[in-house]
């Protein structure tokens, strides 16, 4: 970020008031960059970084607009009973009789006709709007996305923080443990979890997080191995501070960059493969629809078509990018080495 | 200046790691005392085993390495004490504290440390304050708001500038010395009755070092507190301590007054310790450095341990291990100990026996064999 623009030296972190008694107390000499240079750690930082890096913002604005429309198709379907989607479009849900099957996008022919702006990206077999499921369907990608990382998330992070900092045979012991479940192919896994508890949306999102457990566990762990070394855990220890107490407040939040990165690229792998157990008949089922489920349901009809699978693979494409680019632009920025 | 009872009493205290290549004795057996409202030094090399005494005081020597023996003792408390049971093997006894009841009681708000690296040892996602307010909430009982007035003034105390401005700006806002400063508040707001420092001002420049060291007497009057002062720097032992322990390869060599030891000095090593600084009032083309390098405490020289750098060493040095002894004469005060058979305290016939060639390499093979500079 240095010299790029000539107003670009904005402190990120410092209000000018701190700055001000900063520069005072310590570096009289010093110019305000200073405190620029320094102050690399801290969520103003990282934020002000992120705004730095191009990507990193176009994949912030696709997942901003896909949970936004998640936030607005879950309040309509759960709160208002799909008022609005019956009021404007057709029932994402159930099979209206009335309307007309398959028909194409705006501005293209089939059998059945010809695409109509009520249908702006054509409708599925069944009549209803692809537009309309496919909003409907980003509701269930954000919200196991969110979820199966978030189990995963806190269940690796406790497993590694405990195995890292306790070491000996706590950590043997957690780690077989955890290796053992790494072991086990990941669909093979959740779709066991699925036939052992039944086949739902709740299931395979535990399923998928019980599965990226191990993927977090051993990411903090090799941080905290690092950081239960430093002075001020020995400090606190000193002091008096409990052990739990200290993994809570020292360790964990001193380990979380890595994490971060891992947990938002993690949100964009589960998103996929919860489609793909859609797609195989696991998870979400119909009528409610999900972008894997409508893919499965388009493989009949690919070749007359082909929209019915470009959609929803589409939307997943998308979705998924997104996610990856701000995990990489978010790798960037918590990295102190890289300087943009 | 002393009081009869000693606030901190150690007894032959061993702590040792039990590494891959063999059992490093890093402390060996080292005894000193700490009486209320003293700041006692203990000098040596890198290596010597000053910082693992200090850890071992407060029980923080973690694993590969254990205290095995010697007892430690704090007020009326037994921090660390071993007895043997009928079948030879010891046990911890039963009034020893608890790991649980040394953390309650005796970490941060009885003993405090400050350790070596100012940079190191605030956590970077905090603020400066509430790391503060955290340790004194945790020890001394106090709620929330009246600890963070505490803190702030504690800040203030430590000559911090604006300290409640101050108090929500986070580790990286400060300077080296400035940071040592709130270590230093840290460890003096629980109100401890000793503070163990473990070479706190060796990452400071030597401007900002004084200033500490006169921050840390002016505080010492006025709190009373006892310090356990760890450093490698005479000049810093000079400046601030009130007694001194020379410690050498996990032994102490000599004790003393810190009049006695640089006026009186006993022991060759703290005599080859002084001769290394460099002095302001004379000018030398070169330095003495002590010849030789320490060697590995994983397989100490038989004997006493600086016989193979000593410039005195004679034969019997290299059979027989010298305990610290009485060495009094008419120049020094009382309690000055010093573990050399120069001391007259010593009949083990030093003077009958042969000198050997100190050679410089002597040390570093010492480290590898056990038999190492015993060949005259």
């Amino acid at each position: 970020m240095a010299g790029d623009t000539s107003h670009g030296h904005e402190p990120p972190t410092d209000t000018a008031t701190s700055m001000d008694v900063q520069t005072e107390v310590e570096e009289p000499s010093e110019g305000g960059v200073e405190g620029e240079v320094e102050a690399r750690v801290g969520l103003r930082y990282t934020l002000y970084q992120l705004r730095q890096d191009p990507t990193a913002l176009v994949g912030l604005v696709i997942i901003t607009v896909a949970t936004a429309i998640a936030i607005f198709t879950t309040i309509d379907a759960n709160v208002l009973d799909y008022w609005f989607a019956e009021t404007v479009w057709v029932h994402p849900a159930r099979d209206p009789e009335t309307v007309e099957v398959a028909l194409p996008p705006v501005g293209m022919e089939n059998v059945f006709g010809q695409g109509t702006w009520d249908h702006l990206l054509g409708t599925d077999h069944r009549g209803r709007d692809m537009l309309v499921r496919l909003f409907y369907g980003t509701r269930i990608a954000i919200t196991v996305g969110f979820v199966s990382t978030f189990i995963g998330l806190v269940g690796g992070t406790v497993v590694g923080a405990i195995s890292g900092f306790y070491g000996g045979w706590i950590d043997d012991v957690l780690m077989r443990a955890v290796e053992t479940l790494y072991a086990i192919p990941f669909l093979v896994l959740v779709i066991a979890f699925m036939a052992a508890f039944g086949r739902s949306l709740m299931f395979a999102m535990v399923g998928v997080g019980v599965a990226t457990i191990p993927t977090f566990a051993r990411l903090i762990r090799s941080r905290v191995f690092s950081v239960r070394e430093e002075d001020y855990v020995e400090a606190a220890r000193a002091a008096g501070v409990r052990d739990r107490w200290i993994i809570v407040r020292h360790i964990i939040p001193n380990s979380f960059a890595p994490v971060l990165v891992q947990a938002t690229l993690q949100i964009g792998l589960a998103i996929i493969i919860i489609a793909g157990l859609s797609f195989l008949g696991f998870g979400v089922q119909p009528p409610t629809p999900s972008w894997g489920q409508m893919l499965s349901q388009s493989r009949d009809w690919m070749i007359e078509n082909p929209w019915f699978s470009i959609w929803p693979g589409l939307a997943i494409l998308i979705t998924v990018v997104g996610f990856n680019l701000l995990g990489d632009g978010l790798r960037d920025a918590l990295d102190p080495r890289i300087q943009n | 200046m002393s009081t009869n009872e000693p606030l901190l009493e150690v007894r032959d205290l061993k702590t040792q790691f039990f590494t891959e290549e063999g059992t490093v004795r890093a402390v060996d057996g080292i005894s000193f005392d700490v009486y209320p409202g003293e700041i006692v030094g203990l000098v040596g090399e890198s290596g010597a085993g000053k910082s693992v005494a200090a850890q071992s005081i407060l029980r923080l020597v973690e694993d590969p390495g254990a205290i095995v023996g010697g007892e430690i003792r704090f007020k009326d408390e037994l921090l660390f004490g071993l007895e043997e049971t009928g079948d030879g093997e010891t046990r911890e006894r039963d009034e020893m504290l608890s790991p649980s009841a040394i953390r309650r009681q005796i970490r941060g708000r009885e003993i405090a440390i400050i350790f070596q690296d100012p940079m190191e040892s605030l956590n970077p996602v905090y603020s400066v304050g509430s790391q503060l307010r955290e340790f004194v909430e945790l020890n001394r009982d106090v709620s929330s708001g009246e600890a963070r007035t505490i803190a702030v003034d504690m800040l203030r105390e430590v000559g911090i500038p604006e300290a409640a401005d101050r108090f929500t700006d986070y580790p990286h806002q400060f300077s080296g010395g400035m940071r040592q400063r709130v270590l230093i508040a840290m460890a003096l707001a629980c109100e401890p009755s000793l503070i163990i420092a473990d070479e706190p001002t060796t990452a400071l420049d030597v401007t900002v070092e004084a200033q500490i060291l006169n921050l840390v007497d002016d505080l010492q009057d006025k709190y009373e507190t006892s310090f356990v002062w760890v450093t490698h720097d005479m000049g810093v032992v000079a400046e601030i301590c009130d007694r001194v322990n020379v410690m050498y390869l996990g032994e102490v060599v000599e004790q003393a007054d810190i009049e006695d030891l640089f006026h009186g000095t006993k022991h060759p090593y703290t005599e080859a310790l002084l001769a290394s600084l460099p002095r302001p009032d004379r000018t030398v083309d070169q330095l003495e450095p002590i010849e030789g390098v320490m060697p590995e405490a994983i397989n100490p020289p038989s004997g006493c341990r600086f016989h193979p750098r000593c410039p005195h060493a004679r034969e019997v040095c290299g059979r027989i291990d010298p305990d610290p002894r009485a060495a009094e004469s008419e120049e020094s005060a009382a309690g000055h100990r010093a573990a050399c058979f120069r001391n007259e305290a010593f009949d083990v016939g030093y003077w009958e026996s042969d000198p050997v060639e100190a050679d410089a390499a002597g040390g570093f093979e010492a480290g590898l064999t056990s038999e190492g500079g015993e060949s005259p």
